[in-house]
């Protein structure tokens, strides 16, 4: 029997909830960071395709962008839909330097990202059950419910999952 | 004002802009390559981010991506994104004893970020000659990866919360060669009022 898979899949800056079972998808994490937050006995999960490091603003119209107000968002949205702040977990993947040979700090973006996803998931208590950071190759990845796994895929096809 | 909202006037004045980008940049691949090369410009606009990344195919197919970095009176990124067809067609033609589906060494990249830099330089040169700006630019950087983790740089630095860039996508061909490249440059957000000024023809010249 086929069952009827719930997929979502999440732009750059955006993000999303979802209630098990089903997957949460990004594609294209060049230097932006894909963070995972959730709760496995609620069957809860929410992704967001990270872009910076930080806020310009407090009032951002778009907090899925920016690492520290993503995470706030990706909390909210879980302890909304009846999560437990408690039981929260993540797992990261992203922030590479997609570009080499070219000293920019421009270019240095995706170190920034996965250095400010871990400063503040640890700032607010929450647990990291995986991560796959930098290098130089774009990962597309999905988060699976209710097994909690994450797959990670570069372009030349290797996978990893945590 | 939003700097992002574009009269029909003004996306004559894009396309125009486009067609001067193309003009010079012909000539250029024509001393590269060898022969007549023409050049046409086959879309320019502004477009949100998403739809981006559907013109180069989706978010995570395989392109090759040329990036540059513009400073001066207009300050931000510039890509040049081709596809691996137009990519491999490229590098057959510019290195002699290049094998169809060899593996790019140095020389392959180095080719290919040339041909970025000539797009980009023509753009610029395009940019110049409108508004007499002086502009700098930096030696190209490339990278063959999905198309949205190669070019999510730009968009940073780029639109603030608005994510639009501007695309001129150009066909060029040369004998029976046919390529195609997508062109995006994504003004830095206090550059981008000045830049669509300039290409509204509102700026004064000189």
């Amino acid at each position: 029997m086929v069952e009827d898979q719930t997929e979502i899949r999440v732009g750059i800056a955006e993000g999303a909830l979802m209630r098990g079972p089903g997957r949460l998808v990004t594609a294209g994490l060049g230097s932006c960071v894909g963070v995972v937050i959730y709760d496995a006995q609620s069957q809860l999960a929410g992704l967001a395709h990270v872009m910076l490091p930080q806020r310009p603003s407090p009032d951002t119209k778009v907090p899925q962008k920016y690492a520290d107000s993503a995470i706030d968002w990706l909390i909210r949205e879980i302890v909304q839909a009846g999560g437990n702040a408690l039981r929260l977990r993540a797992k990261y993947a992203g922030g590479a330097q997609m570009f080499q040979g070219v000293k920019m700090e421009a270019l240095r973006v995706g170190e920034r990202n996965a250095a400010a996803v871990e400063k503040n998931l640890a700032a607010r208590g929450i647990p990291v059950d995986g991560k796959d950071i930098g290098g130089n190759q774009g990962r597309t990845l999905w988060f699976e419910l209710p097994s909690c796994v994450l797959v990670v895929r570069t372009a030349r096809g290797d996978v990893r999952t945590l | 004002m939003n700097p992002y909202d574009l009269s029909a006037a003004d996306l004559d004045a894009l396309r125009e802009f486009g067609n001067i980008g193309a003009g010079h940049a012909a000539t250029a691949f024509s001393g590269l390559l060898g022969g007549v090369v023409r050049m046409s410009v086959t879309d320019a606009r502004l477009c949100r981010f998403a739809e981006v990344v559907d013109v180069l195919g989706g978010p995570d197919t395989l392109v090759v991506a040329v990036f540059i970095r513009i400073e001066g009176e207009i300050a931000g990124n510039m890509f040049v994104v081709l596809s691996t067809e137009s990519a491999e067609r490229l590098v057959d033609a510019l290195i002699p004893g290049h094998e169809p589906g060899d593996p790019y060494g140095e020389m392959e990249y180095s080719a290919l970020g040339e041909v970025g830099n000539i797009l980009s330089g023509a753009y610029v040169a395009a940019i110049s000659d409108l508004c007499g700006f002086r502009i700098t630019q930096s030696i190209p950087a490339v990278a063959i990866d999905m198309a949205s983790a190669l070019i999510d740089i730009g968009l940073m630095y780029g639109s603030g919360e608005e994510n639009q860039v501007l695309l001129i996508s150009t066909r060029l061909m040369q004998g029976g060669r046919e390529i195609q490249a997508h062109f995006f440059l994504l003004p830095d957000f206090q550059s981008a009022a000045k830049l669509f000024d300039i290409l509204r023809g509102k700026m004064p010249s000189g």
